[in-house]
């Protein structure tokens, strides 16, 4: 076992000033536990007086070696790694997972089991941003935020559960479709949220948009100009705050997403209030396509018929010697995926969530990677921070809605 | 593949006589690793591809020249394209030039390569471990790094199993 080292400043030397050195300027570490960074990030502070000078970001503390795992499991079972990564989006995972695995091995997915899939994913991108928005009014001391947040996610949490049976983990979608159709209350449930969720984001906003207190620790801080935010490969609603118009949803439409009428938000300001714009304005839209979608459900089947790679309805287990082969070699042996690699990408709730698989021919991948949006979003942080306060740091942070699990894989 | 795509590629075998493959309607072109800071540089001056949507590797274990493809997805916003440049790495000799002065989001990810790969980045502002801590040893996403777990301890090899557990002792 390697030999435990003392921490130096010798190591951050290339990355902190001159005045550090000479101790005219204080290191200080924010975190790895605090209850503004959103789970266990630690950022290591240059600071003069109450002035960000420099801001090191150190992660790591939440990494899973889920890529590694994902290499010792059969493409099916790797599924279960996904919901993992980002825990306030895990349909969402879910959702980009199988794409690239429906694309590896050039996969069918019925009508149906599309529109099951935005409905739930844009429920997923609802949720997140709630978490998102009641978290940050908590670090902005907007206290009750959190509670009535946390209220509404909770009812989508219940939908959640009632198709998949977890609140959190579903591992609902799955390569060819989804696991099972959705029971007969599943309509009535997201009406019901559909019919009470609007007079809700009325009330949010009643309680911050124009809340001079809340208003003024968000405007013009941590500006973030186009040029910086593309070359540090910002997407999702930060990049969207910044003046760019790009949402994978509108610009290669996947799941039928094209069928759908929603528009994308986009400001120009780049500042911490155009990023909490642009999310409550996405909160509207993506409740606009769950609505739609679920008047345009169609009726048909939720799974693939290529019985190759989709396993077998347990009813015909009994009956088909054929489906109980099937069945047996899918979850003992796995289906084989080409020697070739693909990378598909789906719109996170924080941007653009990448999975780039390469096969090797046999029922398990060589690689999985994960591109998670987090990871460049936070990249960006120590450019943003510079010159502000460490209270406005903690707005910053709460802004570009990072997730730990995101990041560290 | 789209014309536009087309007219890329081709400029990318003229200057830097990249190959390429094509796979599912997603191109892969393949450039030499010296020439890869040069054809990003040309990929988004020229071409417009702003967004160096991920940077990552690929061990292609036991296969040894090359033995690793560090991939380069970039995407171009304003003419909605994507192509992936791959640059080939052996196994002997684990150096690329960085891409941080091209895209800055280069520095975190090739950190990132170099810590779960130990591909050497030559140029790198800032070359540390960034998810693994600093004292790690090996590469773990490397093929041949084995997936950790912990050896079941019976009452027969208790004892010896105990010796070799990486814990601290006295």
């Amino acid at each position: 076992m390697a030999q435990l080292e003392e921490v130096t400043i010798d190591q951050y030397k290339h990355l902190v000033s001159e005045r550090a050195l000479t101790g005219e300027t204080m290191l200080l570490n924010m975190g790895p536990q605090h209850p503004s960074t959103h789970g266990v990030l630690r950022l290591l502070l240059e600071l003069d007086g109450e002035v960000v000078v420099n801001c090191i970001p150190d992660i790591g503390y939440l990494h899973t070696g889920i890529e590694k795992n994902m290499e010792a499991k059969t493409y099916q079972k790797a599924e279960v790694m996904t919901d993992r990564l980002d825990y306030m989006n895990t349909m969402g995972n879910n959702l980009a997972y199988v794409i690239a695995v429906e694309k590896l091995v050039d996969l069918d997915v019925p009508a149906r089991a599309q529109a099951l899939r935005v409905i739930l994913v844009e429920l997923q991108r609802i949720a997140s941003h709630l978490v998102w928005l009641g978290t940050s009014g908590l670090d902005l001391a907007a206290m009750s935020m959190f509670l009535y947040c946390f209220r509404e996610r909770e009812l989508i949490l219940d939908i959640f559960e009632l198709v998949s049976g977890q609140r959190m983990m579903t591992t609902y979608l799955r390569p060819g479709g989804v696991w099972r159709d959705v029971p007969v209350e599943f309509e009535k449930a997201v009406r019901d949220f559909i019919k009470i969720f609007p007079r809700r984001i009325d009330e949010y906003e009643k309680l911050l948009t124009k809340n001079p207190l809340f208003v003024d620790r968000m405007v013009d801080i941590g500006y973030l100009s186009k040029e910086t935010a593309l070359s540090y490969g910002v997407t999702g609603p930060t990049l969207r705050a910044s003046g760019v118009n790009w949402d994978l949803r509108k610009t290669r439409p996947y799941c039928g997403y094209e069928q759908y009428d929603f528009e994308v938000p986009v400001l120009h300001e780049g500042d911490t209030y155009a990023r909490y714009l642009v999310r409550i304005e996405e909160l509207r839209q993506s409740l606009r396509i769950v609505e739609q979608a679920l008047n345009k459900l169609p009726m048909g089947p939720v799974r693939s018929e290529n019985r190759k790679f989709v396993p077998p309805p347990r009813s015909e287990i009994g009956v088909s010697m054929e489906a109980l082969i099937h069945h047996f070699k899918l979850w003992t042996e796995g289906f084989p995926a080409p020697n070739a690699s693909i990378y598909s990408a789906v719109e996170s709730p924080r941007g653009e969530l990448g999975v780039l698989i390469a096969g090797d021919g046999g029922p398990k991948p060589r690689r999985v990677h994960m591109r998670t949006p987090s990871f460049e979003n936070l990249a960006v942080l120590p450019e943003i921070v510079k010159g502000h306060l460490v209270a406005d740091l903690v707005a910053i942070l709460a802004s570009i809605d990072i997730v730990l699990g995101d990041i560290d894989r | 593949m789209e014309k536009s795509l087309e007219l890329i590629v081709k400029d990318l075998q003229d200057k830097f006589g990249a190959t390429y493959e094509e796979f599912r309607g997603e191109v892969q072109c393949m450039v030499k690793s010296e020439q890869i800071v040069e054809a990003l540089t040309t990929l988004r001056d020229a071409h417009q591809f702003e967004l160096l949507s991920a940077q990552t590797a690929v061990d292609y274990y036991p296969q040894t020249s090359p033995r690793f493809h560090v991939i380069y997805q970039l995407t171009s916003l304003a003419k909605n394209l994507s192509v992936q440049v791959r640059v080939p790495v052996n196994g002997d000799q684990l150096k690329v030039p960085t891409a941080a002065g091209v895209y800055k989001v280069a520095v975190w990810r090739e950190r990132e390569l170099l810590d779960m790969f130990g591909i050497e980045f030559e140029g790198h502002p800032d070359p540390r471990r960034i998810l693994m801590p600093e004292d790690t040893e090996g590469h773990p996403l490397r093929r041949d790094f084995p997936l950790g777990y912990e050896e079941p301890q019976f009452s027969f090899n208790f004892e010896e199993i105990d010796l070799r557990k990486p814990y601290a002792k006295e």
